[in-house]
């Protein structure tokens, strides 16, 4: 693919920008129907299915999928694991974006979006666990907004203000991890008020800790995922180090995840007999159930561990792919699918194509973002200026 | 004297103060809860109700709420089972297939007004209250409209004005609360023909109903639905047949919604206080393996460049002193030719070793 | 002063607000109390 190349004195209308172009138009003519025409107009959204596509997909699966940022920096800035350093800043770029879209959608969700802010500044529900996601999402989306800095102010040669961030990084890096921790495991615990609603199989007291921990396996496998990605398209654009370091840090994230999705593995069936739901396994949820468990938990615990063990690179990149489909899965089952179980399937939730349409929307306005970025600060290659300095 | 006096005064209050706080405080650490003591609520018979839907029509006139598509009058609608929905707080449903002689029952659905309600728990901006009346009212100036409020309700009640571009309401039952706070009934209870609702104190209508259990065994199965269901809820049921076959839930428990996600909610705090300790405790080590790894690493090269040359010396010496003898013994056995010869390949071992050494 | 607490509800809310604003206090705390324990370690 060439349409990353500096674009002067070529033809803007490259396969990715006229793809990209079409889905924004789109976008815009979808946001202008929601916002005359309601919920109404563009979801399949009903009284029994008030959650749909752009809570599973947009704010549980974004925020999942952008664990890569907390989950990095703490590897190399408070575990000391220093030769995964060139993986920092894409993971923070990707988290910064993908938390930055996860409330760009929820504009589109709430019915006035305007009042996001009333939970902080009109009245708190403490009692919510919602208002403790949207604390904590808001504080981090500014936390990850500072972590970020250094690299629009090196790219705009703010030295001063650039150094002054970074000595904050200790300081972010824990407050980061912190606020992960909570709103990553309480979008989980979203759910705990409602086991009449949600299947037994997923409805679990140890919901939260799933979501946590299923939030680290996401974060480390899409840290994998796109950095072949970013090799594959944008090449010219790392430096030696970043390339030279790619295998290495699929080795060790590969390692990683596989272990992290052990013990998730382990949980989950500790979850299955606490409740002492065994009897629901050869139902057809059940077996869903369990495509979800050996599938896309026990499955790629096992390829990475063999992509480690042969340091088959290609093996573990692939099994990068496949547990971010599983994380997805997961989300999509705990709000969607077995959620509402109980009702007749006519009174079940489908999205609407224009929901998925919005999705798409945001997916590409992040690429858009990502591009712009990778191809002009420096995410991929060191700054020369600033070699050595961290 | 007068003030001394207002100063005592001062100290009853105080005292009183107190007291209260420590009331409060006590009725905080038993952690049972019982409700507001004088709330009140309405029972629903349904080997009363006829299925007339007057209860319906006066709940959408005192709401002030659009018309239906259906008048009131039009009982084919009972056909089919129907839900809550943004235009009607209660709807009422016929239960055919029931095991009862005297044919079809009926049942009523709108908000239960929980005791712990499930909605007002999981709001985030404190929309919902549970009123000391007993009503769960909705405050539509606060309201995000996140619809988490209806993920929550186990009952299904609440709905969306989905249809509103940009002022969508969540609709549901408020008990009549600005009617019941005037004394006045709330408008299905009013309305209704057959005294199939029952307004009146909780307490008293528990009573009213544990009676008729009691009176007509056989009328009624053995259980107030709504006395424990999700912690207790204001609207109490009585029925002819078991709850399940007119369309309630018999599978929502008696924990009170609040209690599901207090688990969550304490390990917040957990994680704040303990985190930063325990990562910065991670960091720490990792920083003194790396100091201690670099020292190490300093240490050994410096001592090894030490040993290196102190051995090579030594050897350079041995090898020296060596050659020195040799050489004297050469003197002394051989003549002047032979000791030429015999020294080349000796100063070359030395020479060996020395660069050996130093690599 | 109010009344005594007659719901899980209102009991909850109580407690978790001031739990929150514990929280925020805390954070700065510790910050400042880790400033205050490394503030004479050499280097």
């Amino acid at each position: 693919m060439s349409e990353d190349t500096a674009t002067i004195g070529k033809s803007y209308f490259t396969p990715f920008n006229i793809i990209a172009g079409l889905i924004v138009i789109m976008g815009l003519v979808l946001t202008v129907i929601r916002f005359t025409g309601g919920l109404a107009a563009t979801t399949n959204l009903s009284d029994y299915n008030p959650w749909g596509l752009w809570i599973g997909f947009d704010l549980l699966v974004g925020v999942a999928l952008a664990a890569g940022g907390y989950v990095t920096s703490a590897a190399v800035y408070l575990f000391g694991m220093k030769k995964y350093h060139s993986a920092v800043r894409p993971a923070i770029l990707t988290a910064f974006l993908g938390y930055a879209l996860v409330v760009l959608a929820l504009h589109y969700d709430v019915g006035r979006p305007w009042r996001l802010p009333y939970p902080f500044i009109v009245q708190q529900g403490t009692t919510s666990l919602l208002f403790e996601v949207g604390a904590c999402v808001a504080l981090y989306l500014m936390v990850l907004f500072i972590e970020f800095t250094p690299v629009p102010l090196e790219w705009l040669g703010f030295k001063h203000a650039r150094n002054l961030v970074v000595k904050l990084t200790l300081l972010l890096t824990v407050f980061g991890v912190v606020l992960s921790t909570l709103h990553q495991s309480s979008l989980g615990a979203l759910f705990l008020i409602a086991p009449s609603k949600l299947h037994p199989l997923w409805y679990s007291p140890y919901l939260p800790v799933y979501f946590f921990v299923s939030s680290i396996i996401a974060g480390l496998s899409m840290v994998i995922f796109e950095s072949t990605l970013s090799f594959r398209f944008f090449k010219h654009k790392m430096d030696e180090s970043h390339s030279a370091e790619k295998d290495t840090i699929a080795l060790g994230f590969g390692k990683a995840a596989s272990f992290v999705l052990a013990g998730y593995f382990i949980i989950k069936v500790i979850g299955i007999s606490a409740g002492n739901q065994w009897h629901f396994l050869t139902t057809n949820y059940g077996l869903w159930y369990l495509v979800e468990l050996l599938g896309f938990v026990a499955l790629p615990c096992f390829f990475y561990a063999v992509g480690v063990r042969d340091k088959n690179v290609t093996l573990i990149k692939w099994t990068a792919f496949w547990t971010v489909i599983g994380v997805v899965i997961n989300r999509f089952n705990v709000s969607m699918i077995a959620f509402n179980w109980h009702l007749p399937s006519s009174e079940r939730y489908f999205p609407h194509w224009m929901e998925i349409g919005i999705s798409v929307f945001i997916v590409t306005v992040g690429l858009i973002a990502f591009k712009f970025i990778v191809t002009r600060m420096p995410i991929l290659y060191e700054h020369p200026e600033y070699k050595d300095a961290h | 004297m007068s003030i001394s006096r207002r100063k005592f005064l001062g100290w009853l209050g105080a005292a009183g103060l107190s007291t209260t706080l420590s009331k409060a405080a006590s009725a905080a650490t038993t952690k049972h809860f019982t409700g507001y003591p004088d709330s009140v609520g309405v029972l629903f018979d349904n080997t009363r109700c006829i299925g007339c839907r007057k209860c319906e029509a006066g709940c959408n006139k005192v709401n002030e709420l659009p018309a239906p598509d259906q008048s009131f009058d039009d009982l084919t609608v009972l056909a089919q089972q129907r839900r809550t929905t943004a235009r009607a707080y209660t709807v009422v449903n016929r239960y055919d297939k029931v095991n009862h002689p005297k044919g079809p029952l009926y049942g009523k659905i709108q908000c239960n007004h929980c005791l712990e309600p499930a909605c007002a728990s999981a709001c985030f901006v404190r929309a919902f209250d549970k009123t000391k009346i007993g009503a769960v009212t909705y405050d539509e100036t606060v309201c995000v409209g996140c619809r988490y409020c209806m993920i929550a309700c186990p009952f299904e009640i609440p709905t969306y004005e989905y249809y509103k571009a940009l002022t969508p309401r969540v609709m549901k039952c408020t008990l009549c609360y600005p009617r019941i706070s005037k004394g006045l009934l709330p408008g299905c209870v009013e309305s209704c023909p057959t005294e199939s609702l029952t307004y009146g104190k909780r307490r008293d209508l528990l009573r009213i109903a544990r009676e008729r259990i009691h009176r007509f065994p056989e009328r009624y199965v053995d259980h107030i639905y709504g006395e424990h269901e999700m912690g207790g809820t204001s609207w109490l049921y009585l029925s002819a047949v078991p709850f399940r076959e007119v369309g309630m839930r018999e599978d929502l428990g008696v924990t009170p919604a609040p209690e599901l996600t207090a688990g969550a909610l304490s390990g917040v705090p957990i994680v704040v206080g303990m985190w930063p300790v325990l990562l910065t405790g991670i960091y720490a080590i990792s920083k003194r393996k790396e100091k201690i790894a670099s020292a190490e690493k300093e240490q050994a090269v410096t001592t090894a460049v030490e040993q290196a040359k102190a051995e090579a010396e030594a050897q350079l010496a041995e090898a020296l002193a060596k050659a020195e003898e040799e050489k004297k013994k050469a003197i002394e056995s051989e003549g002047q030719k032979a000791l030429k010869e015999g020294d080349k390949p000796q100063a070359e071992e030395a020479d060996k070793t020395e660069t050996e050494e130093d690599s | 002063m109010e009344s005594a607490i007659h719901t899980l509800h209102e009991f909850m809310f109580r407690t978790e607000t001031i739990t929150y604003l514990i929280i925020v206090a805390a954070l700065f705390a510790i910050t400042g109390f880790w400033l205050f324990l490394t503030g004479r370690d050499e280097e």
